[in-house]
């Protein structure tokens, strides 16, 4: 037993590491800085490739063409590089290209405090595309989730051939913890499928059974063809409507229908709690410290911490939401999530508690918000 | 050789249009080259150049709006070993100008055919960045009050290793792809044609017409002297291989015991310079000497070398939920700027809290227990005072000991500069 001290930038760098990424691309942007200093120290040694690109697009550019190439690849940005990525997020969400993006949330809107924390992405990573399909999003709550939710977000992307974002927060991101490595839950390393040997290949067409293509990389033997223009299974355009209407269903389904294989969240349950907190990212560690404080007592209240945000876990937000008198959802924003919890909750009282200062929700101030609801 | 054209997808370009020879150009090039398909890559974006990938039968990527540059990019990284041919438009290069002036500057081995026809075929005829100002587009009057762009000059300005000018109607056209194609390096041919289905409605142009053109221009051809250098992949591989590999964090054992059982929340208010945030993470390895739990919140200004520094450490033998401070049992106050930006944190303090307080720091009202620590009447220099404020709580036993202390920045410094922070800890007075 003995601890190390980084903080998340880091552990996401070596977590990305662990799972098998050889490429990344990014361009400089506090409070996303660390992530990519950390990529260059470690992946160049190893035979990896980092690229500083001369913005964000082409950052996020050049990891697709790697991942087409068969590499494992990340990016990592704040929100005004987001806002870069948008028109190669909607690429890799219809062209099913595996990479992960990082967004260490800094206070909006845009250029906005580049120093100070936020969750104000929450809608805006789900949304940023263009054909509002879905994307895997998942929230780290502290450094140790930023190395074991790297790893799942890598797993996921080769899984299901899509961009999944960790939405980080600088006060998670440059914040340095106490974490012991060796007890960290690492789930094992997957890899995209290749097709079975012998069968014949079509860059898009799906195996029976399955919902996400078989996988050759560009520059082996295959001709594999990649396109960002609406196509048929042989990745040429295609003009049926039935051939897109199948596919554009597929990839909603792919993600949304599988949800419920990904969902990770903590869960802090005490009996006779009529309150229920609802949170995720960093604010969820000031709500375990009201948690803490509150149990045993005679007003003690339940913590439900989401870890996966998109596609909304809805069948866990309803199961653990369920028979509470009061669900007080809480965000470092100004009310984004809250809008998911209150569709899946109708007919409970749904409170918000938010901030948008670039301060962390307090303890004190999550107290407050449960004493006066 | 065999043609690599798709039988299956003959090129669908209007009548006449000059893209339609680059196509077989570039067929007969790969065939002169004896190519198969899967060791070509076709990389193209938006336009009618976008259209290229589908005619070949090798691998293909077809993208944004000039973006082409940035997935070949990766690929080329990714696979050395590929043949990357990037077709572009006069559009791509207008929209796309970052990532070429980028590639120019890289090296990288790709080959850029731009299919220079001076106007945005497939919106509507629109001008982009090459169209002559006098020229009749589909902008109205726009393009007569830009200045067109020289894609050749641009590219041997920005440092490409290889510059070629030339017409669609040359002769040896597959002979010039092929050179670029083998040259080491990023190379660009900036290949000029006529627009059948929109640019010559209302623009006379003719291959003669092209010819004379270009033959009016200095004449580009090929490797450029004066930049011809390293392959990008090549460099960074060869650089790359001579790093050591870096080690995880270390791991750190509990070597010594705190000092009590309680959790302390100690705030560095200082300036920067002043080595505020190394003076947190030492607090920090001092904690982890003792087996304790602790985190490191920072506050940063944009500025580097001016403005506050402020850096919050929480040492906790149990797990650390919310890492902002609550009621601090230390505050260093070593400057006025920091102490400025936390104004707010001095009202809520009681006897709890001690302050170390540098002397001309001006704190608020504050009921805490104030401590002035004069570093610089024991000849320390204010970038340490930070440090020696450590070695006074280290003395007072408070929140850390001599032990951890002592522990913490063998971890953190090398030779010379363990020796001499353990020397400065050593001669603070309390």
């Amino acid at each position: 037993m003995g601890f190390s001290l980084l903080e998340g930038n880091e552990a996401m760098a070596w977590g990305a590491m662990k799972a098998g990424c050889r490429f990344f691309a990014g361009y400089p942007i506090t409070p996303a800085n660390t992530i990519l200093s950390t990529m260059l120290q470690i992946l160049p040694p190893a035979g990896g490739i980092v690229m500083q690109g001369e913005d964000e697009i082409a950052s996020i550019g050049a990891c697709l063409g790697a991942s087409m190439a068969g590499f494992k690849v990340m990016t990592a940005t704040s929100g005004p590089g987001l806002s870069l990525y948008s028109e190669h997020i909607s690429f890799a969400i219809g062209s099913e290209i595996p990479i992960v993006i990082v967004d260490v949330q800094r206070l909006g809107p845009s250029t906005g405090s580049a120093t100070r924390g936020a969750d104000g992405d929450i809608q805006f990573i789900r949304w940023g595309c263009s054909g509002g399909l879905p994307v895997i999003v998942l929230a780290p709550v502290d450094v140790r989730d930023c190395f074991t939710l790297t790893m799942q977000a890598f797993n996921l992307a080769e899984e299901y051939r899509c961009p999944v974002f960790l939405a980080s927060n600088k006060e998670i991101g440059m914040t340095k913890e106490s974490v012991d490595m060796d007890a960290l839950p690492l789930p094992p390393v997957l890899d995209r499928a290749a097709p079975p040997p012998g069968q014949s290949f079509l860059p898009f067409a799906v195996p029976p059974e399955g919902m996400v293509p078989y996988f050759l990389p560009i520059g082996e033997t295959v001709p594999v063809r990649q396109t960002s223009s609406t196509h048929g299974a042989d990745g040429y355009i295609t003009t049926d409507y039935n051939e897109i209407a199948g596919s554009q269903e597929r990839l909603k389904n792919k993600l949304e229908g599988a949800v419920g294989r990904f969902t990770f969240f903590d869960e802090y349950r005490e009996e006779g709690a009529d309150t229920l907190l609802l949170t995720y990212g960093v604010t969820a560690r000031a709500a375990w410290e009201v948690y803490e404080e509150r149990k045993g007592t005679d007003a003690p209240v339940s913590l439900l911490v989401l870890k996966t945000l998109w596609p909304v876990p809805e069948d866990l937000i309803r199961e653990k939401g369920r028979g509470f008198k009061r669900v007080v959802v809480i965000e470092m924003n100004l009310g984004q999530y809250v809008r998911e919890v209150e569709r899946l909750l109708p007919g409970q009282k749904i409170d918000f508690l938010g901030r948008m200062d670039g301060r962390l929700i307090t303890p004190n101030q999550i107290k407050e918000g449960v004493n006066h609801g | 050789m065999v043609s690599l054209l798709n039988q299956a997808r003959p090129p669908v370009f209007c009548p006449g249009c000059s893209h339609d020879r680059i196509t077989h150009a570039l067929d007969a090039c790969f065939q002169n080259m004896g190519l198969r398909g899967d060791q070509v890559v076709m990389v193209s974006d938006i336009g009618c150049s976008g259209l290229f990938d589908t005619f070949f039968n090798t691998h293909a990527f077809h993208g944004l709006h000039g973006r082409a540059l940035t997935y070949a990019t990766g690929l080329k990284l990714a696979r050395p070993e590929l043949n990357v041919v990037v077709t572009m438009g006069d559009g791509g290069m207008g929209i796309g100008g970052a990532h070429f002036l980028s590639a120019c500057r890289r090296n990288l081995d790709l080959t850029l055919l731009v299919l220079n026809n001076f106007n945005f075929g497939m919106t509507g005829g629109q001008y982009s960045a090459t169209t002559p100002a006098g020229a009749q587009v589909g902008s109205s009057f726009l393009n007569r009050l830009d200045r067109p762009l020289d894609v050749c000059e641009l590219a041997r300005t920005a440092g490409a290793t290889y510059v070629t000018r030339c017409s669609s109607y040359r002769k040896d056209l597959p002979e010039e792809i092929e050179r670029a194609i083998r040259h080491d390096g990023f190379s660009v041919l900036d290949i000029w044609g006529i627009c059948t289905g929109r640019y010559i409605k209302k623009n006379k142009l003719t291959p003669k017409m092209i010819e004379e053109d270009l033959q009016k221009l200095q004449p580009l051809e090929g490797p450029v002297a004066g930049n011809l250098r390293k392959e990008y992949g090549r460099h960074y591989r060869e650089t790359a291989s001579t790093l050591k590999p870096v080690s995880p964090p270390a791991h750190i054992e509990k070597t010594c015991d705190p000092p009590g059982a309680e959790r302390h929340e100690v705030v560095f208010l200082g300036s920067a310079g002043q080595r505020i945030l190394t003076a947190g993470e030492i607090l920090c390895y001092a904690g982890l000497t003792a087996g304790l739990h602790v985190t490191q919140k920072s506050e940063y200004n944009i500025t580097v070398l001016t403005g506050p520094s402020i850096t919050e450490v929480i040492l906790s033998p149990g797990e650390i939920g919310y890492t902002g401070i609550q009621k601090p049992g230390v505050i260093l106050a070593l400057a006025q700027e920091g102490v400025v930006r936390s104004k707010g944190l001095f009202g809520t303090l009681d006897e709890g809290t001690i302050i170390l307080k540098a002397p001309g720091v001006a704190l608020p009202s504050t009921r805490a227990l104030v401590r002035e620590m004069d570093f610089k009447a024991q000849n320390i220099k204010s970038t340490d005072w930070a440090l020696a404020g450590l070695a006074v709580l280290a003395k007072l036993n408070r929140a850390i000991s001599p032990d951890m202390l002592q522990h913490a920045l063998g971890l953190r410094f090398k030779e010379p500069i363990l020796s001499s922070s353990l020397a400065l800890v050593d001669r603070v007075e309390i």
